[in-house]
């Protein structure tokens, strides 16, 4: 095990690190923002369900590299994406990956939602209708608040999740993490020193995410914790 | 070094069985395999039935007639080509490999048989289609005309973004001349930067004046143009080789003998015309 | 859009790339499989191991979970693909093997993607077993029956109906993360997909293809997972 090559690649690997952060970050947020509108929408007419449910399962049932080329190489085929507003970002990969992650997470994400909203006790939103709730000030201070809760481990899933999923962001010519190790190994072929490396990298992303939702989990859950 | 224990040496015979093992080939050259990626027309590309076709498939098939070889193709990518070279995956490379100092240091070469410059294809309505030196040869083993052509393409390729294959010659010429100047962006196949010229992603690509005639020859081709000057020489190497490994000296003896036998002849001459539509064989000498 | 001439690009004239899709299609349920049947492989050692009484074994089987799951496929892929013959030849040559030991890209897919989903075919295998009622497991011992009858007619049958939705899910994961194998050259649906694409400069019309390709294999995937789910619960009582 060669020290100097592993300092020197760690120091390579980790100015892709912001990259990375900004694509999952980005994502992760507003994948869910588009999730909770997605479950709400679910419910609220038989359009609404049809449409969240069709473009549920082609999202959830296709590669999320297949998507990401599909927006970055398949739209630009078009004059009319090429002439159109939307162009100075399609244009760019790293608007790309991050429409093609966002809308990814959406779908599962919305799964996700949608199984803690069921799993609000119907009991509870009895009480806040009979406390004669607005429909909108139920959802946002019984039904949300439960639903998301309940959903946080899965969530926290879903969001190590979108960090790995980063990685492909480097196929279509982003140097993130994943895109710098990657080129570390076209050039030196030392791929268990660079796996290493960036697998360390990635652990640790993760590891913080998985803490940090465990602490959330904590946080909300103050009946469970045990008697002082 | 050996295990003694035989059943150890039996798991190790059986787990080199399911990986398919291949022994080692003895000094005595009946058969070739030679890898190819499929993705660099005209050298080598896929045919929609799925079968390897190209200028090197016919040169191969040429060259090995000439030496009693049967040669077999397989389909690799670039990125994994020299490393599967090595370790025995096959035992030739015909890719549009340049012969470089770089590439010299890990395996070996045959004789060129094809020598091409490097240039830029940018569209037509670009600004870059105007580059000064456009169509002027330019030897990066000629110092000061070098550095006279860095210092004229500067202003005009300033903050521009070119597209490049990875790890190749042309690669490192944007990353030795002109780092800081563009921005480089590297793809897995140079079919992949086309697309992204085509789609106006990147203001340029770099990649050699051959690979280009199929670019310039597929649908929205004709919106492109080739700008720049022509270089040769230098980093860039001494034109495309069969790439062997270095402990095959009778190989690369046999390749050699063929190669010159096709230029004298004028074979490859004419398999040039036939898919580049112009002569690039390395003249007799070299 | 050309719809005419789509028809013919993906049809299975001579210069229609339909032959070449389908043969991808095929490779894609090969490697698949592969690497499901690798999953499981390594998902049974690893939930033994997690269930083991040696702290070692457990430990182990914590950290190939961990790493499994929180390193991107793509990575281990690249593991395999750049690292894996290299690793294999000398490992070769301890043992007194002389030449090459190849990985070709088919095993590199299966080990890679196995790794990676036996990771998480650990996690179901033991939640499923942690499902079994232990009072099944007090009767079958009170009966008298030996670790291994237990096995064969308990633990495995009632463990299975637990592991199977898990396990669609995980195959529904491997057959999308079988796209990741095309960076290793194999010629499965991506691969294919990507070459006619950089061939002919129709990327939409390909990329579209394949996306109904795999759409077509995960919803055919999706029915035969419910169906064995439905099987596996023929004997419980449905409510009135």
């Amino acid at each position: 095990m060669d020290l100097a090559f592993l300092i020197a690649t760690m120091e390579r690997l980790l100015a892709g690190v912001p990259l990375t952060l900004e694509l999952s970050a980005l994502s992760i947020s507003t994948g869910a923002a588009i999730a909770v509108l997605f479950a709400v929408l679910r419910t609220s007419s038989r359009v609404g369900e049809w449409l969240v449910r069709a473009y549920v399962y082609m999202l959830r049932g296709t590669p999320l590299l297949l998507q990401i080329f599909l927006i970055y190489y398949g739209l630009a085929q078009f004059a009319a994406v090429r002439e159109s507003l939307l162009w100075p970002f399609l244009r760019e990969p790293f608007w790309c990956a991050l429409l093609a992650l966002t809308l990814n997470t959406a779908a599962y994400g919305s799964e996700i939602v949608r199984g803690g909203l069921q799993s609000v006790a119907q009991g509870a939103i009895d009480a806040g209708r009979a406390a004669g709730m607005s429909r909108l000030l139920l959802y946002r201070r019984i039904v949300l608040p439960l639903a998301l809760r309940q959903a946080l481990p899965a969530y926290g899933n879903e969001m190590i999740a979108m960090v790995k999923s980063t990685s492909l962001a480097s196929i279509v010519t982003l140097m993130e993490l994943s895109g710098i190790a990657y080129a570390v190994i076209s050039e030196t072929y030392r791929a268990f020193e660079t796996f290493l490396c960036a697998g360390s990298i990635y652990l640790a992303i993760n590891f913080l995410i998985a803490r940090g939702i465990a602490w959330a989990e904590h946080r909300l859950n103050p009946h469970l914790r045990p008697a002082a | 070094m050996s295990l003694p224990h035989p059943l150890l040496r039996a798991l190790a015979g059986a787990a080199a069985l399911a990986l398919l093992a291949t022994p080692a080939l003895a000094k005595e050259w009946t058969k070739v395999v030679i890898a190819t990626e499929g993705a660099y027309a005209p050298y080598n590309l896929h045919a929609p039935d799925g079968k390897l076709i190209g200028f090197e498939i016919d040169l191969a098939n040429d060259l090995c007639a000439r030496v009693k070889l049967t040669c077999e193709f397989v389909a690799q990518d670039w990125d994994g080509i020299i490393p599967g070279l090595n370790a025995g995956k096959y035992d030739a490379i015909m890719d549009g490999m340049s012969i470089t100092a770089k590439r010299l240091e890990v395996i070996n070469f045959s004789r060129a048989y094809t020598r091409s410059p490097t240039t830029f294809a940018v569209e037509k309505t670009s600004p870059l289609a105007h580059m000064p030196d456009t169509g002027k040869r330019v030897s990066l083993d000629d110092k000061a005309a070098t550095e006279a052509a860095i210092k004229e393409l500067t202003p005009a390729l300033k903050g521009k973004i070119i597209g490049v294959q990875i790890a190749t010659i042309q690669a490192d010429l944007l990353n030795t001349y002109f780092k800081g100047v563009v921005e480089i962006r590297t793809y897995k196949t140079t079919e992949e930067h086309d697309l992204d010229l085509a789609a106006g992603r990147v203001d340029a690509a770099l990649a050699s004046t051959s690979y280009f005639v199929s670019t310039l020859s597929k649908p929205g081709g004709d919106k492109l143009v080739l700008a720049g000057p022509l270089f040769t020489g230098g980093l860039l190497g001494q034109g495309t080789g069969v790439g062997l490994r270095k402990s095959d000296p009778e190989l690369k003896e046999l390749f050699d003998r063929a190669i010159s036998e096709a230029i004298a002849d004028g074979t490859i001459r004419t398999l040039s015309l036939k898919w580049f539509k112009t002569d690039i064989s390395p003249p007799p000498s070299s | 859009m050309d719809l005419g001439g789509y028809f013919t690009l993906i049809g299975f004239g001579p210069a229609g790339w339909g032959d070449q899709l389908l043969a991808a299609a095929l490779m894609t349920l090969a490697v698949s499989a592969s690497a499901f049947f690798a999953s499981l492989a390594f998902g049974l050692v690893g939930a033994a191991a997690k269930l083991a009484p040696s702290a070692l074994l457990r430990g182990l089987a914590e950290a190939y979970t961990t790493i499994f799951r929180g390193v991107p496929d793509l990575l281990v892929i690249y593991l395999f693909y750049f690292g894996g013959s290299q690793a294999l030849s000398a490992l070769g040559h301890l043992f007194g093997h002389a030449g090459f030991l190849g990985l070709n890209a088919f095993m590199v897919g299966t080990l890679a993607v196995g790794l990676v989903a036996g990771a998480y075919q650990t996690e179901v295998i033991r939640g499923a077993y942690f499902a079994i009622p232990p009072g099944e497991i007090e009767a079958a011992r009170a009966v008298g029956m030996g670790r291994l009858l237990m096995l064969r007619r308990i633990t495995g049958p009632r463990a299975l109906r637990f592991a199977l939705p898990g396990m669609g899910n995980v195959w529904q994961q491997v057959l999308k993360e079988s796209a990741l194998i095309s960076v290793t050259g194999l010629a499965e649906i991506l691969r294919e997909i990507h070459i006619g694409a950089g061939s002919t400069h129709l990327p939409f019309d390909f990329y579209v293809t394949g996306f109904f390709l795999y759409l077509a294999l995960t919803t055919l995937s999706g029915f035969l997972f419910r169906g064995a789910e439905a099987w596996t619960m023929r004997a419980e009582r449905r409510p009135a």
